[in-house]
């Protein structure tokens, strides 16, 4: 199947509470494929095509604020219309799941595959000091494999939690196996897990108040100071990545998502060529395995960040091997996939002369 | 076994669910596959394009640079797949819609009259299952078995009926590719 219905069928496997959507290329097999499946009859999962992409955002904002699994998923330019509900998301500590099928930009851009949105996606987004767990699915099995993980560990930090894909991955059909059934938590469930959930006040308990705005600026300062202690934990505890054929090579390809796909077929190239390089492949954009590459930066002739768009990882990795060692970009832009060879030119071209 | 391949024509020539049959077909024999197209308006008239790549170990990149077999069904088509034939690899061309035909010698190249066939069967429709027979003659990259498996799984039910109209279009292409 393709990435776009895998991750339509893992969220009503993973037991999602309701998913809110506008269609937009090229994603719209998401909402397709939930309209298809109807969940609503067998889990009660709701399904809504909302008017715009500000109202699917903003929807999850009040559904997530009452404890309930939710995800939306949408495009580049649509998800750039949702980053006000994120960042509110973000400041009020409310978990959610979004979904962006990457295409080119800026605006309204190409619909073809793009990684473009990095910057977005890893910076937090919108305004003030946040950051969303990013996750960068390479392939159709970790389309359906990260949706739970998005929403456990969204519901683990009480923060928004991104699924960055793109429209390679989106639109590409290959194997998968879709997870196990879980049912959708029950309100006695709900209550128990999150207690910060505004679902009804018992007696004797204070309001619960979901809201990002505090007039107070010592208050809020203290509010900034835990955000940025439970980024630290996330930091500590969340990165996730890949190696391939790293331990004898002098160059390292880093590469997320779909051009890591790509990059791994360079590698073999490569590697029949004689070049000794590997592949480093993070699975968690944020947090961003800083560590692992500055370790991995240590003797080596150079590493190539292979992205497509115009350079936007390269600084996360530039900034984790600090100079050690030369860091060069290679990447096509506005919705054009590079092919592997291209990227063992650049490789050769950029590193090897 | 690895084979990459092309498939590219115009819209409306079923070269997407062509190449999803194909890919569904290694799926039913346990194989890894992936199957990548161009979802761009392409899909509305002009020129359309999908790779499969069926093989027997994990499959790395889903786009690659060459092929192991093109696959093209017009001119605009042949012009920009044929320079990109691994050398040693197979060129197969409807030659209903090709004014100038390949050039290339380091490659195989297969004529098939699959449109003429087509209309001789008189349904237009199973041109596309005409074609994927050609294939299988000269790249036997999926059995027939699971080709027939396959139709079982992304036809709907209601459309079962045709499975044996298929199965005979891809007989008669193994017949007639050159």
């Amino acid at each position: 199947m393709k990435g776009n219905e895998a991750i339509a069928h893992a969220a009503i496997r993973c037991g999602a509470d309701a998913y809110f959507g506008y269609p937009i290329t090229p994603q719209s097999e998401v909402i397709e494929t939930l309209a298809a499946l109807k969940p609503w009859e067998e889990t009660g999962m709701v399904v809504l095509q909302a008017e715009s992409e500000v109202a699917s955002i903003n929807m999850v904002y009040g559904a997530a604020g009452a404890g309930k699994r939710v995800l939306t998923s949408s495009s580049s330019p649509g998800v750039a219309l949702m980053q006000e509900g994120i960042a509110y998301m973000a400041g009020a500590e409310i978990p959610g799941v979004f979904v962006n099928v990457q295409r080119g930009g800026p605006g309204l851009g190409t619909i073809q595959p793009s990684q473009a949105d990095y910057f977005q996606a890893t910076r937090g987004g919108g305004n003030g000091d946040y950051y969303v767990i990013t996750l960068a699915p390479n392939s159709v099995q970790e389309m359906a494999d990260f949706v739970d993980l998005a929403f456990e560990l969204a519901f683990k930090y009480r923060n928004p939690a991104m699924i960055l894909s793109d429209g390679v991955i989106g639109q590409m059909m290959e194997k998968v196996v879709l997870p196990p059934y879980k049912p959708r938590r029950t309100e006695e469930q709900i209550a128990k897990e999150c207690p910060w959930a505004t679902m009804g006040r018992t007696n004797g308990r204070k309001p619960n108040i979901m809201t990002s705005l505090e007039m107070q600026p010592e208050v809020m300062e203290q509010r900034n100071l835990a955000l940025l202690r439970k980024y630290q934990q996330i930091k500590d505890n969340e990165v996730r990545y890949e190696k391939t054929l790293c331990d004898d090579a002098e160059y390292i390809i880093v590469s997320f998502g779909s051009a890591a796909r790509i990059a791994e077929k360079a590698v073999e190239l490569a590697r029949e060529e004689g070049i000794k390089v590997g592949l480093f492949r993070p699975i968690t954009l944020w947090p961003f395995p800083e560590k692992e590459i500055a370790a991995l930066a240590e003797g080596k002739k150079g590493i190539l960040s292979a992205e497509i768009n115009a350079g936007q990882m390269i600084e996360d990795i530039r900034l984790a091997v600090n100079g050690k060692v030369p860091v060069e970009h290679f990447g096509r832009l506005g919705g054009i996939v590079p092919g592997p060879d291209e990227i063992v030119e650049a490789l050769k071209n950029k590193l090897m002369k | 076994m690895k084979k990459e391949i092309i498939i590219s024509g115009f819209g409306g020539q079923g070269v997407l669910s062509m190449g999803k049959i194909l890919a569904y077909s290694g799926l039913m024999e346990d194989k890894e596959v992936t199957w990548m197209p161009a979802y761009g308006p392409e899909q509305r008239g002009g020129t359309c394009n999908v790779t499969v790549i069926v093989s027997d170990e994990r499959v790395s990149s889903p786009i690659v640079s060459e092929y192991d077999v093109a696959i093209v069904l017009n001119q605009p088509s042949l012009d920009k797949f044929e320079p990109k034939v691994k050398k040693g690899g197979f060129l197969i061309y409807d030659t209903s819609g090709i004014i100038n035909p390949p050039k290339r010698t380091d490659i195989t190249v297969c004529p098939i009259a699959a449109m003429d066939k087509a209309v001789e069967m008189k349904n237009s429709k199973v041109f596309n299952m005409i074609v994927l027979g050609g294939l299988l003659k000269v790249c036997p990259v999926v059995s027939d078995k699971g080709v027939e498996k396959a139709l079982y799984k992304t036809l709907p039910e209601r459309h079962h009926g045709l499975i044996p109209l298929n199965m005979e279009a891809i007989t008669a292409g193994k017949e007639i590719i050159g």
